[in-house]
């Protein structure tokens, strides 16, 4: 049994992205605020801060998860990826990133990275998705400025089930 | 928000929880899945000293399927009961629940045994248990007990569990063989808290009825000689009898007609 005094740091470490990270956090401290100010992955964003938005969704150990929900503590020795693992080393897009560009599926941007973090879970799955299964994938992230039908768009053409021209 | 301060005990074994809630009683708190108490930390509805992360605990993870019915121990994630393909067989009626509990991601991490202990009055895995005559195995200092459904649900975000015990497994029993079973809720959006849920298990013209969101927990009562005559008046006295509550989400009068309208819908599909 370990127990980790309130107030005092511990070292904290696990993969993020194919990297081994660490760093120092409090018990009480979040997994998405270790990401992006002990870590400085910032692209992980936040906003409802419990649970309903999705913003901070990140993918551990394979599974789509809420960053905001889990304590720094708990990431430890997991297999953590974010947002900025998903582009290639040259930086350019992959094909779900791709798709929302062609597709215009952001507008400011901020709901995206929580989105593109629970389609990548899907993808890694390796089936073929239908829109109703897409959709409700989806219920889990809000986005305020699309209206959702260019994003669902967007899945569609990586992750659906039909042929696109 | 940001939570208060508190200490973190990453416990090995059951000893260790029972241990440090003996210590701590009240001040302390368990977490499983986080995806109830993390929101509740993070908007200082709690501020526990301690809190005691169960998660990494060998043997609470496992699942089993016996002629009884399901077994499920207390760091088993939603997701993998509702992918689990001989507890769908067993209990079809559970992955069926279990697909309105919240968002793939939020089922990724919430715990079944999380959503038993957190007792809210509309949440869809109480209602299974109550309508299943489930149990629930709580461990102490002193020791292990079993506690039946609707003794261990007494009402809003309440139960029997002492402040000393943690869950540590459930057990959702087989429905009857040959028995029909539906469930059916209502909710703003896929995956929101149901304003009403209902289940059903149908044997010829017996029938088990559950209610979750009506009364502040869910209730479930046995109803002989139904037919398509009988139902409006039996749903209607149990709608009065359970009364509901008026909050942001609906009315009690709303919550009342529930029980009518969808009741008696999911009934005659249960019974056709
Ligand atoms: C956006 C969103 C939508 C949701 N929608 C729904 C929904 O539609 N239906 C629904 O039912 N739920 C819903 N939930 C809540 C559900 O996801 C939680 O998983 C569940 O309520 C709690 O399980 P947990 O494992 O996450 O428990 P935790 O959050 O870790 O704990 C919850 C409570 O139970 C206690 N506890 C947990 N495990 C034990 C144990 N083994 N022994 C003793 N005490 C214990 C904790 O101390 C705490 O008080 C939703 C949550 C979110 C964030
Ligand atoms: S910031 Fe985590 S779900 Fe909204
Ligand atoms: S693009 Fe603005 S919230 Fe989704």
């Amino acid at each position: 049994m370990k127990i980790l005094k309130d107030g005092s740091k511990t070292q904290v470490s696990f993969t993020l992205n194919g990297t081994e990270v660490d760093g120092y956090a409090e018990p009480r401290t979040l997994l998405s605020d270790f990401l992006r100010h002990e870590i400085g992955a910032s692209g992980t964003h936040v906003a409802c801060e419990h649970g309903v938005c999705g913003a901070c969704t990140v993918v551990v150990d394979g599974k789509a998860v809420r960053s905001c929900l889990m304590l720094a503590a708990q990431a430890e020795g997991k297999e953590i990826r974010t947002i900025e693992g998903l582009a290639a080393s040259d930086d350019s897009f992959n094909k779900l990133q791709d798709a929302f560009h062609k597709r215009f599926a952001l507008q400011c941007g901020f709901c995206t990275p929580g989105i593109l973090m629970t389609l990548s879970s899907l993808q890694d799955s390796g089936r073929r998705y239908t829109e109703p299964e897409i959709r409700e994938a989806l219920s889990g992230n809000i986005c305020r400025c699309t209206g959702y039908r260019e994003i669902v768009d967007a899945a569609l053409d990586v992750l659906g089930d039909r042929v696109v021209a | 928000m940001k939570p208060a301060p508190f200490d973190l005990c990453i416990a090995e074994t059951v000893e260790d929880v029972t241990g440090a809630l003996a210590s701590h009683g009240e001040t302390a708190r368990v977490i499983a899945g986080g995806q109830s108490l993390m929101a509740m930390l993070n908007m200082r509805l709690t501020e526990p000293d301690l809190l005691i992360d169960i998660s990494r605990i060998p043997g609470l993870d496992r699942i089993t399927v016996d002629q009884t019915g399901v077994t499920v121990g207390a760091t088993v994630r939603q997701a993998e009961l509702a992918a689990h393909a001989e507890a769908r067989e067993a209990v079809p009626l559970l992955a069926e629940a279990l697909s309105h509990v919240g968002h793939i991601q939020t089922r990724n991490r919430g715990t079944v045994c999380g959503s038993l202990a957190h007792a809210d009055p509309s949440a869809e895995l109480p209602l299974m248990l109550v309508l299943l005559g489930g149990s629930v195995t709580l461990a102490s200092a002193q020791g292990r007990r079993t506690v039946a459904a609707e003794d261990f649900l007494t009402g809003t975000l309440t139960t029997s569990r002492r402040p000393d015990e943690m869950i540590v497994s459930a057990h959702f029993p087989r429905p009857p063989a040959g028995a029909k079973t539906a469930f059916r809720e209502i909710a703003r959006r896929h995956g929101d808290f149901a304003i009403v849920s209902l289940a059903c298990i149908a044997q010829g013209r017996n029938l088990r009825l559950a209610v979750g969101g009506v009364a502040d927990a869910p209730v479930a009562v046995d109803l002989a000689d139904v037919s398509a005559e009988t139902l409006p008046a039996q749903l209607n006295a149990l709608a009065w009898r359970l009364r509901g509550y008026d909050d942001i989400h609906a009315t009690a009068r709303y919550r009342r007609e529930m029980i009518r309208r969808l009741g008696l819908d999911m009934i005659m599909e249960a019974m056709a």
